[in-house]
């Protein structure tokens, strides 16, 4: 109920409509990664996701934003997030412990491989934790995600945004290549969402 | 003489019956000619033709309020579309957020409050002044004058324009009380000249009016259409406070501001680098693709009025 309504609100704050460009929205083991300018982000994405993915889909969230007061209730009730800690110190084991599950269970994961917000167009180099989620998931399919406009609906430091017609550009699944360095790897991964931009 | 119940039921009755002609015959076409893209518009138009009907119709039925609050959101939406298509910058954040949250509810809510000397001058002054002095506080002077410009532009269009329409509740005229029936009155002529203006266009277009402002314009669908809806207007003058000369003669101004109106903002679509402003209202593009004739019609219409009509 709260994440239906949530899904009306931010249809009309930022439209999110979806652009199944590459690939059609299909159940299946998938990690959607998409650029990262706002905090909208994440909820845009969601938004854009049919109701049926929705349920089997989880956003990766910072622990740091979004786990604290109003914001976790809408992460964790709004659209289902899955918590990463991004702080080194307060990190105990591997931080991608909670993702490898969720992927183990069958979830699907949405992630923002930049790691932090950046107020451009196009997106920064990539971190390289979807490398370590591709290799150990061989399976999964990696959508390239394009989220445009949302950095100027609501940028860094802002506390409203400013409704903006944005479209969620899907692409088509990231080819696997055998023996690809690590490197290679998040440049071609990061080409992905620039194609669609 | 009817009530103004048994208007509204006349007129909702006579535009079903002209949408049910219309989809039988986009129904006809689609199986004569299925792979055509014109048709396959003509239907979407028409399906979308109905939904915005049935919304209109419901809002009236509610009344007063709830045609503000359509107003309110159509103005929403369409200057959500204009700040889309306009390159903004970190620094008009503060301004942009103001015009959304503040001056857009405001300027509505002065009609609703029945407050027409604030109403008629809130943006075009105060808000107008207001925004320059928000975008200097983003501290960012590139492409000031610009910036500054485009959002007082899609602001005036998109919100004080628009507002024109459900501002008609504001009329006072003498032996006249069914201002809705005005609403639907300026809202029927407007959208039936674009209408037939497409159809006469498509069907006897020779002659292109301003070929590279906007290509679907020509001589033979403006004069058609243009006379066929101020014939339309004239007929409907039992539903206005007008003679049937008067309403004719307001129905040609209407026709006019709104031909006048499209082309103007279709030259301010084309500069932004698009071909339609949105894609909300299904074959028909966005809100402002529907709203950008009414946005100069409304005002002209409502001022027109106010001076002959009021006392």
């Amino acid at each position: 109920m709260l994440s239906y309504l949530f899904a009306m609100v931010v249809r009309v704050l930022v439209g999110a409509r979806p652009q199944w460009i590459g690939c059609k929205p299909t159940p299946g083991l998938r990690i959607y990664y998409a650029n990262h300018s706002s905090h909208l982000d994440t909820l845009a994405l969601w938004c854009a996701l049919p109701r049926s993915l929705r349920a089997t889909t989880r956003p990766v969230a910072a622990s740091d934003y979004w786990n604290r007061g109003v914001r976790a209730y809408i992460a964790t009730h709004g659209f289902n997030a899955l918590f990463i800690e991004r702080d080194r110190g307060k990190r105990e084991g591997d931080p991608l412990e909670p993702l490898l599950q969720a992927l183990a269970s069958g979830q699907s994961l949405v992630i923002f491989p930049e790691g932090t917000r950046r107020a451009q167009a196009l997106p920064s180099a990539f971190k390289s934790g979807i490398f370590h989620l591709a290799a150990k998931f061989p399976d999964a399919e990696l959508i390239p995600v394009y989220l445009d406009n949302l950095y100027r609906s609501m940028p860094k430091g802002t506390l409203l945004p400013v409704p903006l017609t944005c479209s969620v550009r899907f692409g088509a699944p990231l080819a696997r290549v055998a023996g690809e360095s690590k490197d290679a790897f998040l440049e071609r991964a990061r080409q992905g969402v620039v194609d669609l931009a | 003489m009817l009530s103004m119940q048994e208007k509204f039921y006349w007129l909702f009755g006579g535009i079903g019956v002209l949408l049910a002609i219309a989809s039988i015959v986009g129904g006809l076409l689609r199986r004569r000619l299925p792979d055509s893209a014109t048709v396959a518009n003509l239907v979407a138009r028409v399906r979308a033709w109905w939904v915005m009907v049935a919304v209109l119709a419901a809002c009236f039925l509610l009344g007063r309020t709830a045609t503000i609050v359509l107003f309110a959101i159509a103005s929403l939406f369409a200057l959500r579309e204009f700040v889309t298509l306009t390159p903004t910058r970190q620094g008009d954040h503060l301004p942009l957020v103001v015009c959304f949250y503040v001056l857009l509810p405001v300027q509505y809510l002065l009609i609703g409050d029945d407050w027409y000397n604030l109403f008629a001058i809130f943006l075009p002054v105060y808000g107008f002044l207001l925004l320059p002095v928000l975008t200097t506080l983003g501290s960012d002077t590139g492409q000031f004058l610009e910036r500054v410009t485009k959002l007082q532009w899609g602001l005036m269009i998109t919100v004080y324009c628009v507002s024109y329409v459900p501002a008609l509740l504001l009329l006072k005229i003498p032996h006249y009380g069914d201002n809705l029936l005005l609403v639907i009155y300026l809202l029927l002529v407007v959208q039936i000249s674009d209408v037939l203006q497409y159809v006469f266009g498509k069907l006897l277009g020779k002659h292109k009016i301003a070929p590279i402002v906007s290509p679907s314009k020509t001589v033979e669908g403006f004069v058609g259409g243009g006379a066929s809806a101020t014939a339309i207007g004239a007929s409907l003058w039992w539903i206005t406070p007008f003679t049937p000369v008067q309403a004719a003669g307001l129905a040609a101004v209407i026709v006019l501001a709104g031909f006048l109106g499209g082309l103007a903002l279709s030259a301010v679509k084309r500069s932004l680098g698009a071909k339609d402003w949105g894609s909300l209202i299904e074959g028909h593009g966005g809100m402002l693709d529907r709203l950008d004739s009414v946005s100069f019609a409304a005002p002209v219409f409502f001022h027109l009025t106010r001076y002959f009509f009021e006392p």
